[in-house]
């Protein structure tokens, strides 16, 4: 906090300001939003934002998750507590469900990645509890295609980001009228940065799972990246099973995101390593963003985040 | 560390993408692997370069629908400052990808190309920044090194804008001779114009002095929300939720709730749950009360001694947003900050011609990227204050009821009742 004498704020305090902001108008502007949480670092923090927007009383909206049962279990059980301690309703949907209620084929490969499958059980949920407002934590300097998304992202019935008919958004005000089978997707660190990101969750002392931090683990070698052995990982004749002293600098699926190797095991050393990296989050840890150049533009276009 | 953003404008020709790339590149905020794409993607890979531009590429759909979407915003941090840049395309919707992308920005960078000079795009990237009152302008004269660094040059295109920037009240202007190709003056100081003892682009966005950029004498805060849990513990909490538009709030003020014009006293300020004395521009806070009013989302809490204009019909600048024409006489929501009421916009004085100031005679309606003065009659009142005054609660949207778009950007000049 800044002192009483010196009345500015740093960048942090004014990216929360924002984020605080965003999320009150959400819940002054929609009758049923949800904040869609992956268990990652990302939606920790949107979770520790909302508690602050809505301080002293309860988060006024579900945590869901939408779980493609290929979650890793450290993430899943931060989740349980975490929806607990602060007191949240947590609403899991599973893929596996959809999968079988909608007769979806299963992706096949070594990395079968039921990333994209997430869409149907998303839109799914939406209709089921005729969301308005999902709440997401995407942040603008992930890739390009959400650079140039707003914070109150309107799509249709089928979910989807049409970019020519975005609406303008101007200072900080926010237009949430939608038509009736519409929602808006609203991302309240639309302006964070990664790094931004991690020295608040340190100023703030927020807790993360533990894969976030250096572990010993299974992997194999993907293309010059760590992905850890697990039941959902086809193994091949020539893979090398190895163990490394790796850490996760994001928290998606388990077959497409990649471990870091690294010996960072507080939250100094891991802000330290991510200072002097020279590879993007993305880069460096999602495997299936490496499939098209424009892989995000098109899944976000057809109703994913 | 503070944070400071600020808009580009210029179009391609004159280097806005590359400068911008520039400032992300050799201020080592682009990655390896966002690098190697570039160098996949540059085609002229003549002398083993890179090319910047394409960091700042459209989408797919932008090419295939031939759209430019109007602002894609940029992250880059040094040790000093962290930055976002509001990247706003020049082609055609100028004036709206301007305006949307200036609302947010504290700073203008102002592209000129060396060899042409002050040109009718300057003016009116200009005028936009006087309209919205950005407080600082950085007049960046590029492509240096294809006028010979030409000292001379550079004074005469000086001298030129100083008038423009005369005409229009733009106070704090200041100028650095660039080459965004080279690299020269971005980052790093240019070998080749000595003679330029300024500091570089980069430095001066480091250094610029933003404490005086947010008004903390007048108080203005506008209620988003009640929080009111109503648990057993927390059974009588009532807090009215905002941000702090500007100005300081102090327990045991005495204030009005507008437009009510009910006199209360502040008997507790909280900060994300957290107990404070006192709080101010732009933090999100709630507020607490000693007496028991029945306040509601968009209405106003002020200093009692610090009154703004409470009034249903102002005179005001619009700017148009929608391809749809402006309809005089429909009805249109107006949303000030939190405040949503219905407005009707009549007697359209004149449209602003942006090129030159010029006031004209409006024929055939009020289209896309036009700016118009009007009066604008709404069915409750606002409590605003005059954009040149407080630009942060002189500010509102039209949005169309039946589209549910965004179609006008205003701002407010005077009461008229």
């Amino acid at each position: 906090m800044s002192s009483v004498n010196n009345r500015q704020l740093d960048y942090l305090e004014q990216l929360e300001a924002e984020s605080i902001h965003i999320f009150r108008e959400i819940a002054a502007q929609f009758e049923r939003p949800a904040l869609l949480f992956s268990g990652g670092k990302d939606s920790i923090t949107l979770v520790h934002l909302a508690r602050k927007a809505f301080a002293p009383g309860k988060i006024p909206f579900p945590l869901v998750h939408i779980d493609t049962g290929h979650n890793f279990p450290e993430a899943l059980e931060f989740r349980d507590a975490l929806a607990k301690e602060v007191n949240a309703e947590l609403v899991v949907r599973l893929v596996g469900d959809t999968i079988k209620q909608r007769n979806l084929t299963e992706p096949k490969g070594k990395f079968a990645s039921r990333n994209w499958l997430q869409t149907y059980t998303l839109l799914d949920t939406i209709e089921e509890f005729q969301f308005d407002a999902c709440i997401g934590g995407a942040r603008r300097d992930e890739e390009k295609a959400r650079a140039k998304e707003r914070i109150f992202s309107v799509r249709d019935e089928f979910g989807q980001w049409n970019p020519k008919l975005q609406r303008p958004e101007l200072w900080s005000t926010f237009n949430g009228r939608i038509h009736k089978g519409e929602n808006v997707r609203v991302f309240p660190i639309s302006n964070w940065t990664e790094l931004d990101i991690w020295n608040y969750i340190k100023k703030e002392k927020i807790a993360l799972p533990s894969i976030y931090f250096a572990h010993d683990r299974k992997v194999i070698d993907h293309e010059g990246q760590w992905v850890a052995l697990s039941e959902f990982v086809q193994l091949e004749p020539n893979d090398k099973i190895e163990t490394k002293r790796v850490r996760y600098r994001t928290v998606g699926d388990m077959t497409c995101t990649a471990a870091v190797e690294s010996k960072a095991a507080t939250l100094e050393e891991v802000i330290e390593e991510i200072t002097a990296t020279r590879i993007s989050e993305r880069g460096e840890t999602r495997i299936d963003d490496k499939v098209t150049e424009a892989a995000m533009e098109d899944r976000k276009k057809n109703g994913y985040f | 560390m503070d944070l400071l953003r600020f808009i580009t404008a210029g179009s391609v020709d004159d280097g806005k993408s590359t400068l911008i790339g520039r400032l992300l590149y050799d201020s080592k905020n682009i990655l390896i692997d966002q690098l190697e794409a570039l160098e996949k993607q540059t085609k002229n890979k003549a002398a083993g370069e890179i090319d910047l531009a394409l960091l700042t590429d459209g989408l797919r759909a932008e090419r295939e629908q031939g759209i430019t979407i109007d602002v894609a915003y940029r992250y880059f941090s040094t040790p000093k400052r962290k930055f976002i840049i509001a990247d706003a395309p020049g082609h055609v919707q100028y004036t709206r990808n301007m305006i949307t992308g200036a609302s947010n920005s504290n700073l203008i960078i102002i592209l000129i190309d060396a060899r042409q000079g002050v040109v009718e795009q300057t003016r009116r990237h200009s005028i936009i920044a006087s309209l919205l009152k950005i407080p600082h302008v950085v007049v960046a004269i590029n492509k240096m090194d294809l006028v010979e660094y030409d000292q001379q040059r550079y004074n005469d295109i000086v001298i030129d804008y100083a008038t423009v920037a005369k005409q229009l009240g733009l106070e704090e202007v200041t100028y650095v001779p660039i080459s965004a190709l080279n690299g020269g003056n971005i980052v790093d100081r240019s070998t080749h114009m000595n003679w330029y003892e300024g500091p570089s682009l980069l430095e001066f966005l480091e250094e610029v002095p933003l404490q005086n950029d947010i008004n903390l004498s007048t108080a203005r805060f506008q209620v988003q929300l009640v929080i009111r849990p109503q648990t057993a513990d927390l059974h009588d909490y009532r807090g009215y939720a905002g941000k702090v538009i500007s100005g300081v709030y102090k327990k045991g003020d005495q204030v009005t709730i507008l437009p009510q014009q009910l006199p209360a006293t502040i008997s507790k300020l909280e900060i994300a749950g957290k107990e404070v004395e006192e709080v101010f521009a732009p933090q999100s806070a709630v507020i607490h009360l000693n007496e028991d009013i029945d306040i509601s989302r968009g209405d106003s809490i002020v200093l009692s001694h610090q009154q703004p204009n409470v009034s249903n019909e102002l005179e005001v600048l619009l700017c148009w947003l929608d391809e749809k024409p402006l309809q005089p006489g429909n009805k249109y929501l107006l949303q000030h900050n939190s405040r949503l009421v219905r407005a009707m916009v009549r007697n359209l004085a004149y449209k602003l011609d942006v090129n030159s100031l010029e006031e004209q005679a409006i024929e055939g309606g009020v289209k896309l990227n036009e700016v118009v003065k009007a009066t604008i009659k709404t069915a409750s009142p606002l409590v605003f204050d005059a954009y040149d005054q407080l630009p942060l609660n002189g500010t509102a949207i039209l949005i169309d009821e039946t589209s549910n778009s965004t179609v006008a950007a205003v701002l407010f000049k005077q009461s008229l009742s």
